[in-house]
């Protein structure tokens, strides 16, 4: 289990990107975050990333802090950000470098197989369309098979067309091993296509402001009516997170914090 | 198959590098060597016979040897036909006569050893030196503002400056020709190292960080390779720079050296020394450029491929 307790960063320039920002996520689950640019989102993902460390509150992945990165934790960012100077099989096994040779190599070709890319395994990463890149970076980022994987608007640099080929083969590639996914994104049909549950945030400071469960069963029907209804609840979350009159879901704690002060 | 096709794509690989390097080798003994009618007959004979496919990938370098050989066709002709006597200027078959006398005695072989022998210590100590504090300044921030404005100003000091001193404090053997080399040398490593380790991609450093690798692991797999390139730029730089200090040098008082040999040229009227001297240097710069270049090429062949793609 995941859990984020009261996570809050404020950057040493004074801005609030995060405030008090709480979830408990469930082992092998796709949680969706969403919300407007700025809303701290991806602020979010590199606490729990560890790369950034939270200014007040706390990461907890099964009982063990997270102060720095961790090896259940594995992370895919917008760009593939591949090592240029490994072949596209070095670069899937770049996470393996503990393991035997033999054992790495079996692994990096079934991982090449499963992406589909094996006939790419010796070619150079700048050889590699960005669809192809990433698939890699996903590869590379499921090979150790982590107990959670966190993605950072991973499909939003790709076109239409790859984007959707891509997250239905992420779904497929989660089946194998059901990680923990906690996905960043701003994309409405990407969260309710892949999400078990979506978290809408609102900016200004970075605040969680609503959450819908998607129980839709997979695979999903993207032009069914209800996954429009349930394209429309997120879509107006997101339109009522805009608005300061409306109160945040956790309101009612923040509150009660106030009175205990 | 599956074995089989890497090997291949190895093959054709190292097939057009060679092929590259043949054509980048004819470009640069046209530009550097516009006085070795020798050399560029030689190039041009290995080309010639080239199937008529690839004549159009020979023909334009060729084309830029056109000028120089035919300048010193011409130049030979004059001074063949006794128009001129080619004493300030001797014709090419003489420079080539002076190169075969001098390296028949044996005299040609010293002063190319006692050369090389400064340009590897200079050049050595430059890079070592350069290399250690150009990555300790990108690596470590405190140390970069200890560090760089001092070397930044001692930068800005023309390098021939130093010969005095060098020669007050190093006497006027070895150690001060040496020294000078090693200053030539030091600041473009130096910076190259730094530039190239400040421009390391932060976003490539943080891929190491998610796979938790250690400070050494960190350097060797990710901050080494991507320095690399820019490092072998910084080191032809040096090196650039190292054989205009060991000239320098040499020419401030040598008894043996390449150096010496254009300054006794000079003094005892020998124009043909002064040319074979001026070649042996262009033919040794342009050799340690080449074996930098293919001692790197391995470990590049990443961009290799990338400027494959752009060529196509």
């Amino acid at each position: 289990m995941l859990i984020l307790d009261r996570i809050g960063k404020i950057y040493p320039n004074g801005v609030n990107a995060l405030e008090r920002f709480s979830a408990e996520i469930r082992l092998g689950e796709i949680v969706a975050v969403i919300g407007g640019s700025g809303c701290g989102k991806s602020t979010l993902l590199r606490a729990i990333a560890g790369l950034d460390r939270a200014t007040s509150g706390s990461v907890t992945l099964d009982d063990v802090t997270i102060s720095a990165p961790h090896a259940e934790i594995g992370v895919i960012f917008q760009e593939p950000r591949l090592l240029p100077w490994l072949s596209v099989a070095d670069n899937i096994g770049f996470g393996l470098s503990d393991l035997p040779a033999e054992v790495r190599r079996e692994k990096v070709a079934r991982a090449l197989a499963r992406v589909g890319l094996t006939d790419k395994a010796d070619a150079w990463p700048r050889e590699l369309s960005g669809g192809q890149a990433q698939r890699v970076a996903i590869a590379r980022a499921l090979v150790p098979q982590p107990e959670v994987l966190l993605l950072d608007e991973p499909f939003s640099a790709l076109d239409a067309f790859t984007r959707r080929d891509l997250q239905d083969h992420l779904l497929d590639l989660w089946a194998d091993t059901r990680p923990t996914l906690v996905l960043v994104t701003h994309d409405v049909d990407e969260a309710v296509v892949l999400a078990d549950r979506v978290l809408v945030m609102r900016p200004r400071p970075g605040r969680l402001f609503a959450e819908i469960t998607i129980n839709l069963a997979r695979p999903r029907d993207r032009n069914s009516p209800l996954f429009a209804n349930f394209k429309r609840r997120v879509l107006t979350a997101l339109d009522r997170s805009l608005d300061r009159s409306e109160p945040d879901r956790d309101a009612k704690s923040t509150t009660g914090e106030a009175m205990w002060w | 198959m599956a074995g089989s096709s890497p090997a291949m794509t190895d093959l054709e690989s190292s097939r057009r590098s060679i092929r590259r390097l043949a054509i980048s080798i004819g470009k640069r003994l046209a530009m550097a060597m516009t006085v070795d009618l020798p050399a560029l007959e030689r190039t041009e004979s290995v080309e010639s016979p080239a199937p008529a496919g690839r004549l159009r990938r020979y023909a334009r370098p060729a084309l830029g040897l056109l000028l120089p050989v035919g300048l010193a066709l011409i130049w030979e002709f004059i001074v063949w036909r006794g128009w001129s006597n080619g004493r300030l200027l001797p014709p090419p078959t003489r420079v080539f006569a002076t190169i075969v006398e001098l390296g028949r005695s044996g005299e040609l072989t010293r002063h190319i050893a006692a050369t090389l022998s400064r340009m590897a210590a200079g050049f050595g100590l430059g890079v070592i030196a350069g290399t250690l504090l150009g990555a300790i300044s990108g690596y470590w921030a405190l140390a970069r503002r200890l560090l760089d404005p001092t070397v930044q100003a001692l930068r800005a000091i023309p390098s021939l400056a130093w010969v005095p001193l060098f020669i007050l404090w190093l006497g006027i053997f070895e150690t001060s020709k040496v020294a000078l080399i090693a200053a030539g040398v030091f600041f473009p490593v130096y910076l190259g190292v730094m530039g190239a380790i400040l421009s390391v991609d932060r976003k490539i450093v943080e891929v190491g960080r998610i796979f938790r690798l250690s400070g050494p692991a960190m350097i060797r797999r990710i901050l080494l390779p991507a320095v690399l390139p820019a490092y072998v730029v910084a080191l032809r730089v040096g090196l650039g720079l190292g054989w205009m200090f060991v000239v320098a040098a040499e020419l401030m008082g040598a008894s043996e050296g390449l150096g010496y040999l254009l300054l006794d040229g000079q003094q005892l009227g020998k124009p043909a020394h002064i040319l074979a001297a001026i070649v042996i240097f262009a033919i040794l710069g342009k050799a340690t450029d080449w074996l930098i270049e293919i001692a790197s090429a391995p470990f590049l062949r990443w961009q290799d491929a990338f400027r494959q793609i752009g060529a196509t």
